[in-house]
């Protein structure tokens, strides 16, 4: 079932073996990114073969020819002191691309050693860059670029330098993030041990992370670069000899009556080239994103008929008393490049009121997937491939569908089927308090008042084990452990009195002596309430301590089912085997690594010098 | 909480400090032909030495630079050496109506940037396709072209605006309004664009946080899922967001106020850089840098309150 197309296997063997060359082939393909590439290369041409490219010289004026239109002597006619626009607007191109590059160039100069060096070593300086930075940012450009312009005179190039230590900020950021995400990753730490001086580390290992991220950056920068540049030209800031765009603009904006043509051609001219640099990076870190989703198209209905409501399907007769069924269930997703990875595939089981089906497989099994599913809470561009979920007599995944229809789904959730989750802390809002997070699905579905939904919170506290119930209702998230977080969310599953509860690693994140305690809360809830519960874990250990059944998963697939005592004492399956045997209770101790006689040196002197002298020659 | 705002404070103090002392040196650290750019080329050495002394240019930079802490810490931050008007008053009169286009401008861009980055955040298809293209193109016009523009076709072409904005609010309201709607217009149009892309990938971040899910998965409605929980934690990166915006809109309005001749701080900067009057050009900066920091001080104080861990504590 599972449909990867040859191309999807050749595009991942290149992103896997040459990274550079397949960004590089992605940017050209994308038709984004080759215009903008077009777009530069035409305008870099143009700058660099001003003199040969030009009809005349930028700064001949002609006062007998001014405001003259297109055609005639000059192609795109003459401005207000008869210089001809083509010219000008060639040489501008120059001092337009020259200013992007000085500014982005001094930018980089400044941020990128200075992140690295913050990033890598923190401390005093990482203190210190930080309060530079945050004084830089909170300065309005503009208003600096004026007083040094005011303190210093006309000139775009100090200018540009003035302005690329106030971009500096953003590549001194970028870098020191990238850094600070490495500087403690393995192959870092294993360079260090290997004994490579910090040098080669930033140089090899860091500089490698930062690289992309840098050249984005550097696109953006200069197109707002051209933008403050010409903008400081448009005021006459600038020096008054030197054919820009901006001092293009502000003629042809003082002739607006009179000769509205001459305005439009340097503002065109700005606007393209800064959007080219503004498409290329964009492009640029498209073809960067792999891992964005992606997301398959499907013929989705519009309008009217989008939102009306799937038609019940009556379930196979003979079928409907189980409390939950599911049919050959089948969850895939797309890749990149076409073709579907399939994670749940021809899965079938079925839970019943008063019993306890544990899930169990290694992570990538496919069981949270699964569960999911059931809940209808799979992100959005999951498929459903095939199969069928029932819950109490009807369908929430039809035969036929190939998602999940949240109109089938939303008005169980909540209220008949709820859910507790992996990890209590991220599952709690932590804007708002416990028993405010408590009370709104109850006042919600049960439609009770606050009042009411208030004292029921402060009785669902206590029975799953609280001592203080009171305490944590007013308490926020951040101020409550993780064990009490996740008794608060054991508490908010059954708080609406549901029929089935689909539990996903209950006890995971929890401490061992937590664990048993939450377990017993689960257990004891189950059988006052006559529960059906799944729980989704991979710890054989909780299976035994609280399923009826089990089964188990491998690969997307139902490897074996059975009650829970048949599949501990005598598995079928090699893969239960396998899960069995790596518990680690009830097993006997290990025998000690060194015994008595391996006790000797496991070097000798001399090859203990030797090795040393190795190490120093890689340093 | 408190210690936090008293903390910000001392900080913006610090920063004001500095920025003023730097500004203040690069201003007046070459001053040797200030005397001569006043008077013009004619001025006789004798005419240059006693300027010099009357602006006290031949007094050391330190000294200086103690001698305007001394006036500023009293209000006083000196006068203008061309127009000779006091510099608090010459930016007190120019003042509000910057600031009038600047709070409107953040506003606008506050409420159409959350409403468009959240569509795109939660639609996503063509709506967040149309949204990024728009961010696109916002980002590459430079704020003075679509100023110009704006000017050109609504104001010369349809007639629908003035040109130029030189009515005050005694001119009655409806025409003081309709003057400021191309300058804002053309302030917005940059900041949504921006803001609108950011404010979009902070709502993707939380919409993807196992919280949602669970809340999901509790039957709370995806409305108020969006506007009670996701509003509610994106709000501080909505917020962060739109203070670096309105930093960028101060030195927007430099422009912006050049092309639609306003009367406001802007065109002073300008004006003032442009014939050197330093004693002007440092109020500016003072001024501009003092209305960041308490803009960002409001903005901390806001996440602060957003965030109940720095509000309970």
């Amino acid at each position: 079932m599972t449909e990867v197309t040859p191309n999807v296997a050749q595009s991942a063997g290149q992103a896997g073996v040459v990274v550079r060359a397949s960004t590089w082939h992605r940017l050209v393909r994308n038709p984004m990114g080759l215009t903008a590439l077009v777009i530069l290369g035409v305008i870099v041409l143009i700058a660099v073969l001003a003199p040969l490219v030009a009809p005349g010289d930028p700064n001949f004026a002609d006062i007998g020819n001014v405001l003259a239109g297109p055609g005639g002597g000059s192609w795109l006619g003459t401005d207000s002191a008869g210089r001809d626009i083509a010219s000008r607007l060639v040489y501008g191109a120059q001092v337009t691309l020259l200013s992007a590059a000085l500014a982005a160039a001094v930018a980089i100069a400044i941020g990128l050693p200075a992140g690295l060096l913050a990033g890598y070593y923190g401390g005093t300086f990482d203190g210190l860059a930080n309060w530079t930075t945050n004084i830089l940012l909170a300065l309005p450009s503009m208003v600096v670029l004026l007083a040094v312009r005011a303190a210093i005179g006309p000139s775009t190039w100090i200018a540009m330098v003035v302005f690329g230590v106030l971009l500096s900020p953003g590549y001194y950021r970028l870098t020191r993030t990238a850094v600070q995400s490495v500087r403690n990753e393995l192959y870092v730490d294993a360079a260090r041990v290997s004994g490579l001086s910090d040098g080669r580390i930033i140089a090899r290992h860091i500089f490698s992370v930062v690289r992309a991220p840098i050249i984005i950056q550097t696109a953006m920068v200069c197109g707002v670069a051209i933008s403050i540049q010409s903008a400081l030209e448009f005021l006459g800031l600038g020096d008054p000899m030197v054919p820009t765009w901006g001092v293009m603009v502000a003629d042809g904006f003082r002739n607006i009556y009179r000769a509205p043509l001459t305005l439009v051609w340097p503002s065109a001219a700005i606007a393209v080239t800064i959007a080219a640099f503004v498409l290329l990076g964009n492009a640029l870190r498209d073809s960067l994103e792999d891992l964005e989703k992606v997301k398959e198209k499907r013929a989705r209905p519009v309008g009217p008929a989008a939102r009306r409501a799937v038609p019940p399907v009556a379930v196979e007769s003979g079928t409907e008393h189980h409390l939950l069924k599911v049919t050959g269930l089948g969850i895939g997703y797309p890749q990149p490049g076409g073709g579907r990875k399939t994670v749940v595939d021809g899965v079938s089981f079925h839970v019943d009121r008063n019993e306890v089906l544990g899930i169990v497989g290694e992570s990538g099994s496919g069981k949270t997937q699964t569960a999911f599913a059931i809940l209808g809470l799979l992100p959005d561009n999951a498929i459903v491939t095939g199969g069928a979920i029932q819950f109490d007599g009807v369908y929430t995944v039809a035969p036929d569908d190939d998602h999940v229809h949240q109109d089938r789904l939303a008005p169980l959730r909540g209220k008949r089927i709820s859910y507790i989750p992996q990890e209590p802390m991220s599952n709690l809002d932590p804007a708002f308090t416990v028993g405010s997070q408590l009370t709104r699905p109850m006042v919600r579905i049960l439609g009770i008042t606050k009042a009411a939904a208030r004292d029921r919170a402060l009785n669902l506290l206590a029975s799953v084990g609280i001592p203080e119930p009171q305490r944590t209702y007013d308490a926020y998230p951040h101020e409550i452990s993780g064990g009490m977080a996740q008794r608060v969310l054991i508490a908010g599953a059954i708080s609406c009195e549901p029929d089935l509860i689909i539990a996903d690693e209950p006890t995971t994140a929890l401490d061992v002596t937590v664990q048993a305690e939450v377990l017993d809360v689960l257990r004891e809830l189950q059988s006052r309430l006559g529960l059906g519960i799944v729980v989704v874990t991979h710890n054989f250990g909780v299976v035994a301590d609280i399923c009826d059944r089990v089964v188990v998963m491998q690969n997307g697939r139902l490897v074996e089912e059975g009650p829970v005592r048949a599949i501990l004492r005598s598995p079928q399956d090699p893969y239960t085997k396998v899960l069995l045997a790596s518990m680690l209770e009830n097993k006997p101790p290990m025998t000690p690594l060194l015994t008595e006689e391996k006790l000797s040196p496991l070097l000798t002197e001399d090859e203990l010098v030797q090795a040393e002298e190795s190490l120093e020659l890689t340093t | 909480m408190l210690f936090m705002i008293l903390r910000r404070i001392g900080s913006g103090v610090v920063v004001l400090v500095t920025v003023a002392c730097l500004t203040f040196v690069l201003l007046y650290a070459s001053s040797s032909n200030i005397a001569r750019n006043i008077l013009g080329d004619q001025a006789t050495p004798e005419a240059l030495a006693a300027k010099e002394a009357e602006l006290g240019l031949d007094q050391p930079l330190l000294t200086r630079l103690a001698d305007w802490w001394a006036h500023a810490l009293r209000g006083d931050f000196g006068r203008s050496w061309f127009t000779n008007e006091q510099v608090f008053s010459a930016i007190a009169s120019r003042l509000p109506v910057t600031l009038v286009m600047v709070f409107a401008s953040i506003i606008l861009i506050a409420l159409v940037a959350a409403v468009l980055g959240m569509l795109a955040a939660v639609r996503r298809g063509w709506v967040d396709r149309l949204v990024q293209i728009g961010a696109v193109l916002g980002s590459a016009l430079p704020g003075f072209i679509i100023g110009v523009f704006l000017v050109w076709v609504f104001a010369i072409q349809l007639r629908l605006f003035p040109p130029i904005s030189k009515i005050t609010p005694n001119a009655g309201l409806n025409l003081w309004v309709l003057s400021l709607t191309l300058p804002v217009i053309a302030l917005v149009i940059n900041g949504v664009a921006s803001a609108a892309q950011q404010i979009r990938s902070a709502f993707i971040r939380q919409l993807e946080l196992d919280y949602v899910r669970t809340l999901r998965s509790r039957g709370i409605t995806e409305r108020e899922i969006l506007f009670r929980h996701v509003l509610r934690s994106a709000a501080p990166a909505g917020l962060t967001v739109l203070s670096l915006q309105f930093i960028s809109l101060l030195g927007g309005v430099v422009i912006i106020e050049s092309i639609f001749a306003i009367a406001g701080m802007g065109r002073l900067a300008v004006e003032a850089t442009t014939k050197s009057d330093l004693p002007l050009v440092m109020g500016v900066v003072v001024y501009t840098v003092v209305i960041v920091i308490v803009v960002n001080l409001l903005v901390d104080i806001l996440n602060g309150w957003l965030n109940p861990k720095v509000r309970v504590s």
